[in-house]
């Protein structure tokens, strides 16, 4: 079974987002989240979605994990359309998701469970898993006993246990330090290479995003569109060393250039409004005083 | 060991096998850095082999550090606990000071100690009456009815506020009516009970029932509520249905909260079930300590008091101790070592 669905996966994992729109609340208070978005991920493909804060981009990927329906438009996996959440599609959060009163391995194989897979079978495949991961030796501990590196080290191969076609993942390394974080992309290219498995990944970082894409779309501030799509030419399998060369930096210099002026898009009406109580002080009729 | 990293590769639900097993080798490498440096010089070592092992050996990772430091933290703590043992009894010890003091010397201020029997006496009281048939059933009959009105508002209290927050219609539907209820204070519901229940026996069983019940379900709702939305979805993604869901994700999740809602619960229904005794009862320790003030038995009365808190330490100690064993996780749990 195993050989079957790695075999089926090399053609499969492909998604497609058409003239996607979310719009959140009513009437008055109407935000328009995202607008307009048209974009793919062809199957094995790594690709990055970055953008400024607030621009739509955890929205985009809560679309095509099915947890938000879009107001306009369609997101479809292999031509079908996402309509509710499924093991199809693993997704690791920002935040650590692990379930505190599993153990590791427990974690691992929750997803098997929950697909009806024996015990022995679901041992097996999160043992292999976390062998992977280079956690095997810690399968008996709880999450609250590791550090968030590991965590979401677990929480990647619990979204792969499952075999999914596509992993969605929304800023999975913004909890961790740099220095873990250099480590997590190096680790997380490895097993996509080894998996071939489609990724939509969302950052804020940009060598983050250069150093692990295929391609990389650009999202405006908000109402989110997308503002550029950029092919990052470098050579696979990446290493850390590349993020020194000339065409690594260049790529960011492109990339930042695009981003700073989403940014300055993004914050522009918070400075207006707020004029010199921006600074995080309360101003009433009384003045500054106010708050004491 | 070399084969090991091997067969790693070959487990893989879905490798792709024509993939090249080299990147499996290299991925292995940068993992290393957060385990130990053993595993690493085996990972790197190893002979890129396509060779059937369906599972790693489990490694055995050297625990000499974890003990280490475990012993370390145990001879600390022990210096902690004999300051706290004494003071422990410094504390208990005082309170018998007190009363031996009061008792010996039969203090008149406000407060009149003339009545009160001395420890020695109460002693005595349980050595001789104490274990008699008599006093050990009414303890039997108090655990009894205890056990039935907390079991009976467990067996409610914990589906219903599961439920409750889990979904908003049967919040909607079961909120106003638990809001209405909830502040009648159980003992309020004595005489109404009597008249709604065919014998004392069920009377009192509802009334302890009540006490027990409205900790229990509040408690269970705010656990509920509480549980980080976030594990919802990813219990979603990993293909769990809304059964599931909630026996794998919200149960496990709340269930902190459900056993504060317990041991609350607990403690609501003792003090519930000795005023139900006291008025309208029969047998039970309530009305074991009542019985003895209407005869003037003030030693018994003591005794009845200190049997009610011993039964309900006892109680308490246990929903802790089951706690504990159904929540093992929470020893690692952010501030859950106390």
């Amino acid at each position: 079974m195993t050989m079957a669905v790695a075999e089926a996966q090399t053609n499969k994992g492909f998604i497609d987002v058409r003239d996607l729109g979310v719009t959140f609340g009513a009437n008055d208070n109407k935000v328009v989240a995202v607008e307009n978005v048209s974009l793919n991920v062809q199957p094995g493909e790594f690709v990055s979605l970055i953008g400024p804060s607030g621009c739509g981009k955890s929205t985009l990927l809560s679309i095509v994990a099915g947890f938000v329906k879009p107001t306009l438009g369609e997101a479809k996996l292999d031509g079908k359309a996402i309509t509710k959440p499924g093991s199809d599609r693993g997704v690791v959060f920002q935040q650590y998701s692990l379930f505190p009163w599993l153990s590791v391995r427990k974690n691992v194989e929750f997803g098997l469970k929950m697909a009806g897979v024996d015990q022995s079978k679901r041992n097996t495949t999160a043992r292999a898993l976390l062998d992977l991961a280079g956690l095997l030796s810690f399968e008996n501990h709880y999450p609250d006993q590791l550090s968030g590196g590991m965590k979401q080290r677990i929480g990647i191969v619990r979204a792969l246990a499952t075999s999914p076609q596509v992993l969605l993942m929304d800023e999975p390394f913004g909890a961790l330090d740099t220095q873990t974080r250099v480590v997590m992309q190096e680790i997380l290219t490895n097993i996509w290479q080894q998996f071939k498995i489609s990724v939509l990944f969302i950052t804020h970082d940009i060598e983050e995003s250069i150093f692990l894409s295929d391609r990389i779309y650009v999202m405006t501030a908000r109402p989110g569109r997308i503002k550029a799509e950029i092919k990052v030419p470098l050579p696979r399998p990446r290493r850390a060393e590349m993020t020194d060369t000339p065409e690594f930096m260049n790529l960011v210099q492109e990339l930042k250039g695009l981003i700073r002026e989403e940014s300055l898009a993004a914050m522009a009406p918070e400075i207006k409004d707020r004029g010199l109580s921006g600074f995080g002080m309360k101003v009433g009729p009384k003045g500054v005083g106010e708050i004491f | 060991m070399g084969s090991m990293a091997s067969a790693k590769i070959v487990a893989l639900p879905m490798v792709d096998k024509h993939s090249d097993p080299e990147p499996a080798v290299a991925a292995v490498k940068p993992v290393a850095v957060e385990v130990s440096a053993a595993e690493t010089a085996t990972s790197a070592n190893a002979p890129i082999a396509a060779s059937e092992f369906p599972v790693p050996e489990p490694e055995v990772v050297p625990r000499v550090s974890l003990t280490q430091v475990l012993r370390n933290l145990l001879a600390k703590v022990t210096r902690d606990r004999i300051i706290t043992a004494a003071l422990a009894c410094i504390s208990i010890g005082a309170l018998f000071l007190f009363w031996y003091l009061g008792t010996k010397y039969r203090f008149e201020f406000y407060i009149r100690f003339k009545n009160v029997p001395t420890p020695y006496e109460v002693y005595q009281q349980l050595t001789q009456v104490g274990l008699s048939n008599k006093y050990l059933f009414n303890i039997a009959i108090s655990v009894r009815r205890i056990l039935m009105g907390f079991f009976i508002a467990m067996a409610i209290g914990v589906p219903l506020g599961l439920a409750i927050g889990k979904y908003q219609r049967v919040r909607d539907l079961f909120m106003p009516v638990v809001e209405v209820l909830r502040p009648i204070p159980a003992i309020a519901w004595v005489p109404m009970s009597i008249m709604l229940w065919p014998n004392n026996e069920a009377s009192i069983v509802y009334i302890t029932f009540i006490g027990a019940f409205f900790p229990i379900l509040l408690n269970t709702i705010h656990g509920v509520h509480s549980l980080d939305g976030v594990l919802i979805r990813a219990a979603r993604c990993l293909g769990a249905s809304e059964f599931r869901l909630f026996l794998n994700v919200i149960l496990p999740g709340s269930l902190p909260h459900i056993f504060t809602g317990l041991a609350v619960g607990m403690g609501v229904a003792w003090v519930s079930l000795i005023a139900a005794e006291m008025i309208s009862g029969q047998f039970g320790v309530g009305y074991f300590t009542w019985e003895a003030y209407s005869l003037v038995d003030y030693p018994a009365i003591v005794l009845g008091m200190i049997t009610i808190g011993f039964l309900g330490l006892a109680c308490s100690g246990i929903i802790r101790m089951v706690g504990s064993l159904l929540m093992p996780w929470l020893a690692f749990a952010p501030g859950g070592k106390r």
